[in-house]
């Protein structure tokens, strides 16, 4: 499935569109892991299991997405938007929409 | 005694917490100008493809969580009595933006421009607790195109 967040899949053409497809995902931190989170808190700097963490969310929300287009028989998904929102401390949702089109090769 | 505790983990902090900083700032800079040629980052959706025939198109996202640490917490409290520019924290975001940024083009191997970046921010922490120290998770996200030779 090729994805892109323009208007259009360049060097192809939309031959039929099926309107917003999305997918989302709310992850929170295990608690035994977050404490060495709370402590690299009080340093600084990156937090690498939280980043782990945004990865997976990322990819579920993508492919939950991805799997919506396909039943509609989609081949492409355009103007694809992410949203992201705190649901409590330590956990976020990852929300990626777009719009679901058919594309087909430009006929020269 | 509570007073002793603080001020040690201010000072404490306040050293490891530049050290993380510095070394964060160097790693981003050489990384930066390993890959000053391709692919080029643009935040508008035009002035590609023109008259050029594109291989591949991929939507390419490069993420980071990252956290203050306890003395700029304590800098920043500070400040926000007086008003003005929270510098403590412009550092810790000027980090976290460009390392996403980094990461989604390091994963965009062989593009020539990613288009229409875009980057969203989300606050991950509690704010009810008194000194809570900010994490910000980022993700910067765009569209990867790669031409044909």
């Amino acid at each position: 499935m090729i994805l892109t967040n323009i208007e259009s899949v360049p060097g192809m053409r939309i031959a039929k569109q099926f309107g917003l497809v999305s997918g989302s995902t709310v992850r929170a931190k295990n608690a035994i892991k977050d404490l060495g989170a709370g402590l690299k808190n009080v340093v600084g700097g990156e937090l690498k299991s939280y980043t782990e963490l945004l990865v997976e969310a990322r990819k579920e929300a993508v492919a939950r997405m991805e799997e919506q287009a396909k039943k509609l028989g989609a081949n492409a998904i355009i103007n694809v938007r992410f949203a992201t929102s705190s649901i409590t401390s330590g956990a976020a949702e990852v929300y990626a929409y777009g719009t679901a089109v058919l594309v087909r090769q430009i006929e020269d | 005694m509570d007073l002793i505790f603080i001020l040690t983990l201010i000072i404490v902090t306040y050293f490891t917490g530049s050290i993380i900083e510095k070394r964060h700032f160097k790693n981003i800079i050489k990384r930066e100008k390993a890959l000053i040629n391709k692919p080029i980052v643009s935040f508008g959706k035009r002035g590609f493809g023109k008259g050029k025939k594109i291989r591949k198109v991929e939507l390419v996202t490069g993420e980071t969580v990252i956290s203050g640490d306890y003395f700029k917490n304590f800098a920043a409290s500070l400040k926000n009595f007086f008003g003005g520019r929270l510098t403590s924290f412009e550092s810790v975001l000027d980090r976290g933006k460009r390392e996403a940024i980094l990461r989604m083009r390091e994963k965009a191997k062989g593009a020539s421009i990613i288009v229409n970046t875009r980057i969203e921010y989300v606050m991950l922490n509690d704010f009810y607790m008194a000194n809570s120290v900010p994490q910000c998770a980022i993700i910067a996200y765009g569209t990867a195109i790669t031409y044909e030779r």
